[in-house]
């Protein structure tokens, strides 16, 4: 780890002031991915900002019913609170189902959107990577790329976004409140993370010196039928090989909404809005879920050793949409997939 | 010495250094350290607090894991001068009054380790896990203990461990 100067930030406007003055500088919250990569020399910030004590630890009820969740609660704080557990669970089971209670208990909301990829050619310095070193070449595209991308990739970067709650933020249409240089701005989920492309150093669209103050939920929470299931290596403790998270509203057996996105497949978050379009009106039936699945992936591609993972994926939207229907969320804790 | 008319955390530019305050099993300690140096390293390298262990450095084995303010977290993923101020109990601050912790002895009774490397993570995660109150079942223990690897494989007589002490608890 090279060395670097630390500062504790007093207010958003000293955090932002801070980071304007300096390129080389970064914000710190929980440090769990931050000090990780310095650690592998992969992030060399010559100055970490301390945002860690800002105020911004509240979770709020917003004027149109939904919830405004400060940037620096903490996700298992988030996971565990009363509001979420009983209008958003599908975000409570996502957060339950990363990391572990020790990380969630340092990672910060604003920290788990910035999170980098967990791609081993990006960790290591002395392997290319386009993302770490543009222009270095992608090491996965023809290496070991099990855990990488099956949507959405380019010939730059195979890397996929690890974050679990992001899937869940994605269905939910979360929005994401910044603060910068030029003022304050808000960005819809699906306009916050960025797919590869020629640029897959910048992983989403916050401009240099903007900090992420809060996250905002709309009202709709799909309590009553959701679910997210991971399927991953091990049952607990592991980035997903593929993850869904599914939101329902259901009358008289037909679905009259449906928000369906996934997560370890690409390099954000991925909703299909032609797949939820797809089952929206129809029966909540196999036949009709394997169709939004075919959607979903109706351009999906492997690269070797990844090719399983679109079958994977197929039969996971399959059982989390049939997991939804039914009301029968996939558990956190008893790990058979029903 | 911390200077006054410096907003608190400000590194020392001469020296690079900065000053921490915090309280470690209940002893408070002041220091002057590289900011680079991890909480999980202060202990070790600084207080001689050598039962939380370094598995792996990167947050995926638990086996640094230290109560902060009552919350257990990965002590090898947060510098010491991000908790200046803050209280912090690793396994030797445990044991009370000369008795060890009702975990201690449940691990003692069911022979819930066999080489005990990762032992001093497993029972901080373990007091945090009975005073979150999340867990109930066989299954939520095992998640909400799924930050912590035994390489050993004690996993069946750690969850009864746990259990025995919730039950006392
Ligand atoms: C062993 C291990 C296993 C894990 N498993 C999972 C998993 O299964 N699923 C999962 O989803 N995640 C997992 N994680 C990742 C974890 O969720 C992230 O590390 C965490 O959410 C990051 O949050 P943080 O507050 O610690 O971020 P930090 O490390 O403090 O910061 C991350 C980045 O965000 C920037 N930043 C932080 N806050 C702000 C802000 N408010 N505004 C602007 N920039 C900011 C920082 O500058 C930095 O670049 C795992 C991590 C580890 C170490
Ligand atoms: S040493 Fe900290 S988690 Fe392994
Ligand atoms: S007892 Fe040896 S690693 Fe757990």
């Amino acid at each position: 780890m090279i060395n670097f100067q630390y500062v504790r930030a007093n207010s958003i406007a000293d955090a932002v002031n801070l980071i304007a003055d300096d390129p080389a500088a970064k914000f710190v919250a929980g440090g769990t991915n931050l000090i990780d990569l310095m650690k592998m020399d992969v992030e060399q910030p010559t100055k970490l900002i301390d945002i860690s004590r800002l105020a911004l630890d509240k979770v709020e009820d917003t004027a149109e019913g939904g919830l405004r969740i400060g940037a620096m609660v903490r996700n298992s704080d988030l996971a565990y609170h009363p509001a979420v557990e009983a209008r958003y669970p599908v975000l409570s089971s996502a957060i339950r189902a990363g990391a572990s209670q020790q990380l969630r208990n340092m990672a910060s909301t604003g920290g788990n959107l910035l999170q980098r990829t967990r791609c081993a050619y990006f960790y290591d310095i002395a392997l290319p990577c386009n993302k770490r070193t543009p222009g270095s070449g992608c090491g996965a595209l023809a290496g070991h790329n099990r855990m990488h991308a099956i949507l959405g990739t380019s010939d730059a970067c195979i890397a996929v976004f690890p974050s679990d709650m992001c899937v869940a933020l994605a269905l939910l249409e979360a929005r994401v409140h910044v603060s910068g240089p030029n003022g304050a701005r808000t960005i819809a989920f699906d306009a916050f993370h960025r797919l590869p492309g020629e640029t897959p150093q910048r992983d989403n669209n916050l401009e240099p010196g903007e900090m992420i103050v809060a996250v905002e939920l709309p009202s709709a929470g799909f309590a009553s039928n959701y679910s997210y299931l991971k399927i991953r290596d091990r049952l607990s403790y592991a980035f997903a090989l593929v993850s869904v998270g599914v939101g329902l509203e259901i009358a008289d057996g037909r679905i009259k909404a449906a928000r369906l996105a996934l997560g370890g497949v690409a390099h954000k978050p991925w909703r299909d809005t032609r797949a939820e379009a797809a089952l929206a009106g129809q029966a909540a039936n196999e036949a009709v879920f394997r169709q939004a699945a075919d959607i979903v992936l109706r351009d999906a591609r492997g690269f070797g050793h990844n090719n399983f993972k679109i079958e994977l994926a197929r039969r996971a939207i399959i059982r989390a949409l049939t997991q939804a229907a039914n009301g029968t969320p996939q558990s956190q804790s008893n790990k058979k997939i029903a | 010495m911390q200077q006054r008319n410096q907003p608190a955390g400000r590194a020392d530019g001469a020296s690079g250094t900065v000053s921490v305050n915090l309280t470690v099993n209940g002893t408070r300690h002041s220091l002057t350290l590289d900011p680079r140096t991890s909480l999980l390293d202060l202990l070790r390298e600084h207080l001689d607090l050598t039962g939380s262990k370094k598995g792996c450095d990167h947050g995926q084995c638990g086996a640094c894991t230290v109560l902060l303010d009552g919350r257990r977290v990965v002590s090898c993923l947060t510098l010491a001068v991000m908790q200046d101020g803050a209280n912090v109990t690793t396994v030797e601050g445990l044991a009370k009054d000369g008795h060890l912790h009702p975990l201690q002895q449940a691990f003692i009774d069911h022979d819930a380790f066999q080489c005990g490397y990762c032992t001093p993570g497993q029972l901080c995660s373990g007091v945090a896990l009975i005073a979150e109150g999340h867990a109930k079942t066989a299954d939520e223990i095992r998640e909400l203990m799924s930050g912590n690897i035994c390489r050993c494989g004690a996993y069946t007589n750690i969850l009864a461990a746990i259990q025995q002490a919730m039950r006392q608890s």
